[in-house]
């Protein structure tokens, strides 16, 4: 390991180890903070006892269903208003100030849409995963050098070999960047959504344990969600790694 | 008599209007003949139309006027068979290694896998390429970028292969072996090579003929023909026609070049008297 890596955990053991004297001496009452030791503690019973994996199971499900019809439906997207210049126009103050709008506030008008199942969860962690990958899609593709279209018709390659053989690869690291905010924002949503308009999931079993005044198990959910994204994210992050890597692009 | 290889009439090339900038007279009128199995050289001023000239002769751009032709027939709109470029800015694939860019052309052509792997070896062996054959052109320089971009061209043994500025990102000594290399190509596959080049002695090595534009609007103001043998190479280089040549090609362009920097003619400086 290196140096860095090092640094950065002595950090955060320091930090937990600060957080874990800080609750048992009593300077921080259990009601507000459980120590560390005890939110992994409980985190593990949690999810050796099975209660709650079904929740887990449930917002990994609609984390993956918002990612993965946010990254296709993203994409596709991207490519017809790349295609289309003129519609690009008019959605373009629409995605320019998309994230100022607070997805949150639609769910009543979700819920009347869609009912109270998980389609309203989902379709908000499309909604909030969607426009990252439309806009990172047309950025790859526009950022295509014009001298490799030129090289695709010198070789007199035709319009789908191009686009799977040279625009694709080329526009490649921008689709990653794109897929990767998919996933963060996939989490969010979903996660946010569960925790106001449903009646399960780890979004909801938070919601519960909080209401319940069950500070220790509202904890360990909290850091197996936070466990959960970041192990998501190094996966995603070594993945993008290789693929740079030779590419030089990092 | 040289039978006519590829040829441009009257070609003309503006650039329209767009909001920001008024239309661009790019190129010509141009008439030129290539000869099948010529070695032509373009050589001109910064900016005069010289990538144009190649991308309306490619096929990839529309001249606004005039006619082009390749093997008698009519370019139109898109890039005939047997046509290779090596552009003047940096083409290669980063997501592919340096092998894999050189082999992208043949695995399109329906090769033999065994012709395909002998063809690639050959044209990284002779492009000063295998000890780099698994890297990425992120990993090159420029003039290697530009070496794998040759290479990418001439495994696929275009009839006419069109060259800008290949050798721009190179040293003086690579610059002339590559030159003697390309010669190489040019002798054993018998293809006509239109070269854009900003180097005067290179054209005056090179080629058969050299053309001279002017400053933009590019015209071809005069054509010098060197006369070498086909088997020429870079030693020529102390031959007393090729100081001629050079010199020649200098006159003519360097009027040329200061009116493409935006100076009229400038007077001839008086011999100091003391
Ligand atoms: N896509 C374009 N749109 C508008 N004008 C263009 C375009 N491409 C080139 N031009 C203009 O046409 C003229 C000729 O350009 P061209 O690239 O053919 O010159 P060149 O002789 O190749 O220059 P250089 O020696 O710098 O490579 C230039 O004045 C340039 O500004
Ligand atoms: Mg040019």
């Amino acid at each position: 390991m290196s140096r860095v890596t090092w640094v950065r955990l002595a950090v955060v053991a320091g930090a937990l180890a600060a957080l874990e004297a800080a609750c048992r001496s009593g300077l921080i009452s259990p009601h507000t903070l459980v120590p560390p030791s005890v939110m992994l503690a409980t985190a593990a019973k949690l999810l050796q006892s099975g209660e709650i994996t079904a929740d887990l199971l449930r917002t990994l499900r609609n984390v993956l269903a918002a990612f993965v019809t946010a990254v296709a439906g993203g994409f596709f997207i991207g490519v017809v208003l790349h295609a289309a210049p003129p519609l690009r126009r008019v959605a373009y103050p629409f995605l320019a100030s998309y994230y100022a709008i607070p997805v949150f506030a639609l769910y009543p008008a979700l819920i009347v849409v869609f009912g109270m199942g998980d389609l309203p969860i989902i379709v908000i962690g499309f909604l909030f995963a969607v426009v990252a990958m439309i806009i990172n899609t047309l950025d790859g593709l526009d950022r295509i050098p014009r001298v490799l279209l030129k090289t695709a018709r010198v070789m007199r390659m035709g319009p789908v070999a191009t686009a799977l053989r040279i625009k694709l690869p080329s526009a490649a690291p921008h689709l990653f960047t794109g897929t990767k905010l998919a996933v963060a924002y996939s989490f969010i949503g979903v996660i946010a959504a569960e925790f106001i308009l449903s009646g399960a999931g780890l979004g909801y079993a938070i919601s519960y344990a909080y209401n319940n005044f069950n500070t220790a198990r509202m904890y360990a959910l909290m850091l197996l969600v936070i466990t959960l994204v970041i192990a998501v994210n190094l996966a995603f992050y070594t993945w993008e790694q290789r693929l740079l890597r030779r590419r030089n692009l990092r | 008599m040289m039978r006519i290889h590829a040829e441009l009439q009257g070609v003309t090339r503006v650039y329209p209007a767009t909001p920001t900038h008024s239309a661009v007279h790019a190129l010509g009128p141009v008439d030129l003949a290539l000869g099948r199995g010529e070695f032509f050289s373009v050589v001109g001023p910064s900016g005069c139309g010289k990538s144009t000239l190649l991308e309306v002769l490619a096929g990839l751009a529309q001249p606004t006027a005039g006619s082009i032709t390749f093997e008698s027939a009519t370019i139109q709109g898109a890039v005939p068979d047997g046509v290779g470029v090596v552009f003047q800015d940096d083409a290669s694939f980063p997501w592919l290694n340096v092998r894999e860019n050189v082999a992208f052309g043949l695995k399109r052509a329906r090769l033999p896998a065994a012709e395909v792997r002998e063809r690639v070896e050959y044209a990284l062996s002779f492009m000063g390429l295998d000890d780099f054959a698994l890297a990425y052109p992120a990993q090159l320089s420029g003039g290697m970028r530009q070496r794998v971009c040759i290479a990418r061209t001439l495994v696929t043994q275009p009839r006419l292969i069109l060259l800008d500025e290949p050798f721009g990102a190179l040293d003086q000594q690579t610059r002339l072996l590559m030159g003697d290399e390309l010669l190489r190509v040019w002798r054993e596959t018998g293809a006509t090579v239109l070269l854009i080049t900003h180097a005067l002695d290179e054209a005056a090595m090179l080629s058969d003929r050299v053309g001279v534009m002017s400053a933009r609007p590019g015209r071809i103001i005069e054509v010098v023909k060197t006369g070498w043998s086909r088997d020429r190479d870079s030693r020529l280089a102390s031959d007393a026609q090729f100081g001629n040549i050079t010199s020649r090609l200098w006159r003519v362009l360097r009027e040329e070049s200061l009116k493409g920097l935006g100076r009229t003619g400038t007077p001839p400086r008086k011999q100091e008297t003391i």
